[in-house]
């Protein structure tokens, strides 16, 4: 008779967002919806038109192909880091530090670009995204290691790690790889044009990692739904007694899954790094790699309900970022449309629970 | 008119969950100082209605009445300020803390420790509960953490006090002894509604009881003036089937498949059982019974058998001839051993999954090349399973949740005899069954054994072991009796063994790769 303890707050709460089924499509909209009432009281609260301002992030990214390209330039790292998170999240191990994983990748491409010299062909596209998956799956497996050896907690130590990956990068810009021509910024020489990943449309922005983020879609959906290792890994999640009585071993779970989600926030490190910024500097981190957590979620820990999730969110970004050219609101309104949008969802997902049990 | 209402009268209650109608138009009344018997099979909705007079559930339809008055129980605090106590099936008690302490936690007026202390002593008194007052949860027996629960029930002086299921956790000694602290309650004027699916139980202890069936009452009762036979008539609809009992075919002299060897096992968790010494073989076309009431150690011993505590040391876990002591489960089932877990739900199955995809928890038909599932083949399979033992369910794609647990008993347990393993150990293989099902599921299991398949079933329920087992031990305190066979065991004998009070072991006999039979072996008849 074990004594009646507090189960932790993530998996309750995983368990509570993975289990209405109706639930799964309503409250997202829903939590939408009110996310969207919030911000408009508040933008009127400040003194500004609600409809403008809400035009800037739901109207505004979706004007015109620039708009568009700019759209996907954020949502591809979002819905590549929110897949690998979803993974993870759905096997109970609790990533939080994708972030880091993301910084990870994006030095470990950077490391490539500048190894591999002016000189190098197109090859090293390749080579610097295999670097960008083996330098997130490196840092999440400091995670595993200590939480497989020692028990460590993975929430913590993933999240300390966040901070490690970003002193590092600060040490490598601000030191060895800064640009000797770069007028003392802070910031590595510009990669050569043969390590761009090369455009969808000329002219735009956007990227061929987007086409990798559908991909990545495509193949954390088979591996969820179609696959043995992935069954395995979502029986251990939900029901990690069952997995122990079905011999499915927690171990491999976690590597498993730390691997998944580290690799594929590195690669969408790398793919930051070598598409829209072209070069390593400490602004790297925007916070990708925690907004992907609401993603995931958002996304209802699905492969594809993260693909709109994804554009979601980067809606928040480019309204953001509008907001403040445009209206001379604070760019922090991100930071509060994420965290409205989490909120409205955890309580839309707690009360359809409740009305479910009564 | 009578001149006393009764206590509790319920009116055409009725809750439906989406397609099932869990309480259908149910009356049902209970008089001031009577021991009123719920009767029913799992899933015949005796749950849900006590939970709706408990104020946890709120029906559809229908009308509660409280000593003549209409009231609406809006929540289980409204219920308790009406005098209504409910003892649940599983405890909910702090093992760390005192007995007093746990009792002090339950109730809502603020009290001082003193004054709790008193009251405690004072009430254990007057029912002839053994307790003390100062020790630790953690360190009582079952039945004892029983009798904790039902102090705290009556300290809130209840004028209707609910037990579900009270006895399938004790001893029959220990059953009487709460028969007769009921009896006294009831004498003073507490009326008891007692929830069963034990048909001698409510015959011995109930005045009157309502029977239910398929969420609607069959019947309003005098127990003791009825037949077992036609109390289960009203349960069941139709008259039991009886259990063919299959004579074995397969030679018992044959080398044991599953042999334990001085296993011990210290405690894995803190309030778990620690396992002594524990031997045992199962030869093919066996079974061997383990008895003994809940938490003395089974549940430990099914892990280290199963594979999932992979503590075992080498040598001790030996599985048709080889050692498997430090073999992961799913390799052992590989070899030929299946079990089933007591708990079924989110042990043998995945309560969020679909049936089709709790085959894949042990099966591995639907498995590919590469590790791809093939969902139609696990449909189908779970089909089969449906169909061959009868697991009333929406189709291979209802999720397990959605089973009452015993078709979902029906179902774990099918898809591990469907799997035609070597070994089968299984526990509580008819817990919650209703009588047709349960005689399928033990026709199954003599089958089984029939074909030369060593099997080992735990149970609670000792008659379930008498009807089904060659031969018994009994585990008490993560220790094991020796080995008696069937027909000369007596229900006092084992129900004194239940408590620990057993005789020393002999060494067993019987060599692991030898085909010597031990002393204590039984030949069937």
């Amino acid at each position: 008779m074990a004594a009646p303890s507090v189960s932790s707050p993530p998996s309750s709460g995983a368990s509570r967002l993975l289990s209405a089924r109706a639930a799964a499509l309503l409250s997202p909209l829903a939590a939408l919806v009110i996310t969207v009432a919030i911000g408009a009281a508040l933008f009127a609260a400040l003194g500004k038109p609600p409809a403008r301002a809400l035009a800037m992030f739901f109207v505004e990214p979706l004007r015109d192909g620039r708009a568009l390209s700019e759209l996907l330039i954020k949502a591809t790292p979002l819905a590549m880091i929110a897949l690998g998170l979803a993974i993870a999240f759905r096997a109970n191990v609790w990533n939080i530090g994708a972030e880091g994983q993301f910084i990870l990748g994006a030095i470990a491409a950077t490391g490539v670009v500048l190894f591999a010299g002016p000189g190098a062909g197109r090859w090293v596209v390749v080579a610097l995204l295999v670097a960008g998956v083996a330098g997130g799956m490196i840092w999440a497996a400091i995670v595993a290691w200590l939480r497989d050896r020692f028990s460590a907690n993975e929430i913590l130590v993933s999240l300390m790690l966040v901070y490690v990956a970003e002193l590092l990068l600060g040490y490598l810009v601000y030191g060895p790889w800064k640009d000797p021509e770069g007028f003392n910024f802070p910031q590595t020489i510009t990669f050569a044009e043969a390590t761009a990943i090369p455009r969808l449309v000329t002219g735009y922005r956007a990227n061929w990692g987007s086409v990798v983020a559908l991909a990545s879609t495509a193949c954390a959906w088979l591996f969820l739904y179609r696959t043995y290792a992935g069954f395995q890994l979502e029986v251990g999640g939900i029901a990690p007694r069952a997995a122990a009585y079905a011999g499915f071993s927690p171990r491999r779970a976690l590597w498993t899954a730390l691997m998944i989600s580290g690799g594929l926030a590195g690669l969408a490190g790398a793919l930051e790094v070598a598409g829209p910024l072209g070069q390593l500097t400490p602004h790297l981190p925007v916070g990708y790699g925690f907004a992907a957590i609401i993603v995931a979620f958002v996304g209802r820990l699905h492969p594809i309900g993260i693909v709109f999730s994804s554009v979601l969110m980067s809606m928040f970004y480019i309204g953001g970022e509008l907001s403040q050219s445009r209206l001379g609101l604070p760019k922090a309104l991100t930071g509060v449309f994420q965290g409205l949008l989490l909120f409205a969802l955890l309580a839309c997902d707690a009360l359809v629970e409740r009305r479910k049990r009564r | 008119m009578s001149a006393t209402p009764p206590r509790l009268e319920l009116n055409g209650i009725s809750k439906r969950y989406d397609a099932v109608r869990a309480n259908d138009a149910v009356d049902l009344s209970v008089m001031p100082g009577e021991i009123h018997g719920v009767l029913g099979e799992n899933g015949a909705g005796k749950s849900t209605l006590m939970k709706i007079i408990y104020g946890a559930v709120h029906p559809d339809a229908g009308e509660v009445r409280w000593d003549g008055r209409t009231v609406r129980v809006a929540s289980p605090r409204e219920a308790r300020a009406l005098g209504i106590a409910m003892v649940f099936q599983h405890f909910a008690l702090f093992d760390a803390l005192t007995v007093t302490e746990n009792v002090w936690l339950g109730l809502e007026a603020a009290l001082s420790r003193k004054e709790v202390q008193a009251r405690v002593a004072a009430v254990a008194a007057d029912f002839g509960l053994e307790l003390e007052g100062d020790r630790l949860v953690f360190d009582l027996s079952v039945g004892e953490r029983q009798r904790v629960e039902i102090l705290r029930a009556l300290l809130t002086k209840p004028r209707l006090l609910i037990l579900d299921e009270p006895t399938s956790v004790l001893t029959p000694q220990a059953a009487e002894r709460l028969f007769v602290m009921l009896r006294r309650l009831a004498a003073d004027g507490c009326s008891i509604l007692y929830i069963s699916h034990k048909l001698d139980e409510v015959r011995a202890l109930c005045s009157r009881a309502t029977v239910l069936r398929g969420g609607r009452v069959t019947g309003v009762v005098v127990p003791a003036s009825e037949s077992a036979h036609s109390l289960s008539e009203l349960m069941l609809g139709a008259a039991p089937a009886a259990v063919a009992p299959v004579p074995g075919t397969a030679g018992v002299e044959s080398a044991p498949a599953l042999v334990v060897r001085g296993l011990s096992l210290p405690r894995r968790e803190r309030f778990g059982v620690a396992l002594e010494g524990i031997d045992l073989e199962v030869r093919p076309g066996e079974i061997l019974g383990i008895a003994g009431i809940s938490g003395s150690g089974q549940g430990e011993l099914l892990g280290a058998l199963s594979g999932e505590d992979p503590r075992a040391p080498a040598g001790t876990v030996w599985l048709l001839g080889r050692d498997v002591s430090r073999v992961p489960a799913r390799e052992r089932r590989a070899v030929g051993l299946c079990t089933v877990p007591e708990e079924r739900m989110g042990r043998g199955a995945v309560p969020a999954l679909s049936l089709a995809a709790n085959t894949l928890l042990t099966r591995r038909e639907p498995i590919a090349l590469a590790g791809f599932l093939r969902w139609r083949t696990a449909r189908r399979l779970a089909e089969r399973l449906i169909a061959r033992f009868g697991v009333r369910a929406h189709g291979a794609e209802a999720v397990a949740a959605s089973l009452s647990g015993g078709n979902l008993q029906k179902f774990i347990v099918g898809r591990e005899i469907d799997a035609a393993p070597k070994v089968l150990v299984v526990a509580q293989p008819t817990w919650g069954l209703d009588v047709g099902a349960a005689a399928q599921i033990r026709g199954e299991l003599a089958a089984l054994a029939a074909h030369g398949v060593a099997v080992l079933v735990v149970s609670e329920d000792l008659d379930e072991l008498f009807e089904l087992a060659t031969d018994l031990v009994v585990m008490a305190r993560g220790r094991l009796s020796p080995r008696i066979p069937v027909r000369e065991a007596r229900i006092a004998q084992i129900g004194q063994w239940m408590s620990g009070d057993f005789p020393a072991r002999t060494a067993p006999a019987a060599g692991v790769d030898g085909g010597s039979v031990g002393t204590e072996q039984s030949a069937r008849g």
